[in-house]
């Protein structure tokens, strides 16, 4: 019972931070909205059982992949806006409604831990079982991915060494 | 239900426990770390307010507090606010999973020592980490100023690059321990602290750990003498101090993560558990101090091909070898 | 091998910073311990006198005009006797640099740098220091010298009037 109005708050969550994400006109408040739908994500993965797909969640996308988007950004926009922004109150309504939605359902998920006791206790993987799954049943697509991105990454490598440099020239 | 109000409480009672003593103690580490640095600098350090100084913190604390709180005219306000109460905050949510000694036993019921235990505490201490770089990157970005943005900058790609080499360097650790939980790690180390057995590993965690906190040598995010205070130029008042705390909260944390991984967490002779974890988390913090006094910081473009060219190749050749070795004994 | 000196290196600075922890400080806790400077040491202004025991100062306005922060004000004035004298002097320490210069530019030694460099007071106007606080018992650094007795002391009467003073010549005594 209290799992599912947790889901449900945190889907809310998410899809309203994913709203607020695509309507922003700064990108970096688009970044920072995309990024707290993926904490909302994560926490629903935790509440359905799938501990390490959350970790995964927050290290990979929300730590990694978003913090690269942002550093292009910063790279890009040096200022945070052309005109002065006004102090405006209600800007603060959206942050503070769904990090209040996150941090009660955070606190509700680690009170209750629905994923053991509740719903979905079920479809429970621990890291052990969900590691024995991915190297075992789905060996050979995460062969071909991990060979994907190794070409992938050559291919960086390839595009960014660009013109052999002459010796001794400095950069 | 009374259970479930039980278990609230317990929580309750110790994450107001280790707020205290964690809030505390960063208040006495910029102390500590003051008086440290002076004497190795030959200097007696602060030693006026109370005694020995001890009273400083208290002094720096209303000092901070009365100061007037500066938002740049052209900042992003809301993000300005924030992004130092995340620095914080970011960096308290990580002793959720840290444990301090083993369970003990309270009127008839067994109190884990440690808040929350996870069963993927590890990966929960490496997404917050790589959380902290939002605080840096934001209050940078949202200050509107040419430092604070370049240090802001230099804080994301550092931070990002010794990520990777931190993450890789505990694989052997949980490889040996077999679980991401930290309780399991810290039992696996009863006889043979992971020091020991991981020796490659433990300088490179300890390396990036120093790169994470964002301290000498690698405190190029801050470095005064080309970029004024780095992402915090633009802060005064009690949110720089919110930046400070969270850096030596940060530095608390990263060496219970430290002595939890690789020290042996609790386990040691005679004195009683929780002493020993306290001490190999000063002794930790120790030695941030002493790097502190003792290296230069390094250049940019030194710290990323440290970083990308030496620490990542190491580390990945340890996980291979460290695997090849534990499947031919077959531990 | 390059990484090994690199190593080496590193190692060798953390144990001299360590060895560095157990040296006594070299600090001298300012309001409890002072050092005491050396003779020569050039902190405050003062006025000497000559061995004779009268001021030094011709109040020529050399110091002042050598001040660059112009923090010396004077006003001559002249005894019976023909000797020039300060009626008036006055040093504020609120702007000094303690350059040196002035004692640097007196011709008759009369303002010399002591080594007394405790000078702080709340209120800055209690800085501006007059002739009778800066004046001196006592030659300073070289206590035997005394302009006068190398220059002479002025005329006090107009030339010509003086008791010990030919008459003018009468040029027509010399025509014949």
């Amino acid at each position: 019972m209290i799992a599912s109005v947790v889901f449900y708050l945190l889907a809310a969550a998410t899809l309203a931070a994913t709203l607020l994400c695509i309507t922003r006109t700064s990108p970096v408040h688009a970044v920072i909205y995309l990024v707290h739908a993926f904490f909302d994500l994560a926490l629903i993965f935790y509440l359905f059982g799938a501990p390490l797909v959350a970790a995964w969640e927050m290290i990979i996308y929300a730590g990694a992949i978003m913090v690269l988007f942002l550093f292009i950004i910063m790279m890009l926009e040096l200022a945070p806006g052309g005109k002065p922004l006004t102090v405006d109150r209600r800007r603060w309504i959206p942050v503070l409604l769904l990090s209040l939605v996150t941090l009660g359902c955070t606190v509700l998920l680690i009170v209750l831990d629905p994923a053991a006791a509740g719903s979905g206790a079920a479809f429970h993987a621990s890291p052990r079982e969900f590691g024995t799954a991915l190297f075992d049943r789905y060996a050979l697509a995460v062969q071909v991915v991990s060979f994907q991105l190794l070409f992938a990454a050559v291919g960086a490598y390839y595009v960014g060494k660009g013109e052999p440099r002459a010796r001794g020239d400095n950069p | 239900m009374t259970e479930l109000l039980i278990t609230a409480t317990l929580i309750l009672v110790k994450l107001i426990l280790i707020f205290a003593v964690v809030l505390s103690l960063a208040a006495y580490m910029v102390l500590a770390e003051r008086k440290i640095l002076g004497r190795m600098q030959l200097r007696y350090g602060p030693n006026r307010v109370g005694p020995f100084g001890l009273c400083q913190p208290l002094a720096d604390v209303i000092k901070l507090l009365t100061k007037e709180d500066l938002v740049p005219a052209r900042a992003d306000r809301v993000m300005f606010l924030i992004a130092p109460g995340m620095a914080s905050l970011i960096a308290l949510l990580s002793f959720a999973v840290v444990p301090f000694s083993p369970p003990v036993t309270l009127f008839g019921r067994e109190i884990p020592m440690v808040v929350c235990d996870l069963n993927i505490g590890l990966l929960y201490f490496l997404g917050l980490s790589s959380l902290a770089v939002y605080s840096i990157a934001l209050g940078g970005w949202a200050s509107n100023s040419k430092y604070a943005l370049l240090g802001a900058i230099r804080g994301l790609a550092q931070l990002i690059s010794y990520e990777l080499s931190m993450g890789l360097a505990v694989v052997p650790v949980v490889l040996s321990a077999k679980s991401f939980s930290l309780t399991d790690i810290v039992l696996s180390q009863a006889d043979w602290p992971n020091m020991v057995r991981h020796p490659v590993a433990f300088v490179i965690f300890m390396i990036s750990v120093m790169a994470e906190s964002k301290r000498t040598p690698f405190d190029l995010p801050e470095g005064e003498n080309e970029i004024v205070a780095g992402y915090h130029t633009e802060y005064s008042g009690m949110r720089f101090g919110l930046f400070f705390v969270g850096e030596y909260i940060n530095v608390i944390i990263l060496g219970a993560m430290v002595t939890v991984l690789f020290l042996g967490g609790w386990h040691g002779p005679l004195l009683p558990p929780i002493v020993w974890f306290a001490l190999k988390v000063l002794a930790v913090a120790f030695c941030f101090i002493w790097t502190r006094g003792t290296l230069p910081r390094l250049r940019y473009d030194q710290l990323m091909h440290f970083g990308w060219k030496f620490l990542i190749p190491v580390a990945l050749a340890n996980v291979l070898v460290t695997g090849a070795v534990m499947l031919a004994i077959g531990s | 091998m390059n990484l090994w000196r690199d190593i080496k290196g590193t190692l060798q600075a953390y144990a001299v910073t360590f060895g560095y922890l157990f040296r006594k400080p070299t600090t001298i806790q300012y309001p409890e311990e002072k050092r005491t400077p050396a003779p020569r040491y050039r902190a405050r202004m003062v006025l000497t006198r000559d061995p004779d025991g009268r001021e030094r100062c011709v109040a020529c306005h050399l110091c002042s005009a050598a001040c660059p922060v112009d923090c010396i004000s004077m006003q001559a004035a002249e005894a019976p006797d023909g000797r020039r004298y300060a009626a008036w002097f006055r040093i504020n320490f609120a702007r000094c640099i303690f350059c040196g210069l002035c004692a640097e530019a007196c011709p008759t030694l009369a303002i010399q740098m002591s080594p007394e460099y405790e000078i702080c007071k709340r209120d800055p106007l209690s800085l501006v220091y007059e002739k009778e606080d800066l004046l001196i018992d006592g030659g300073g650094k070289d206590s035997d010298y005394d302009f006068y007795r190398h220059a002479g002391i002025g005329v006090a009467n107009r030339r010509g009037g003086n008791a010990d003073e030919y008459g003018p010549v009468d040029p027509g005594a010399l025509v014949p």
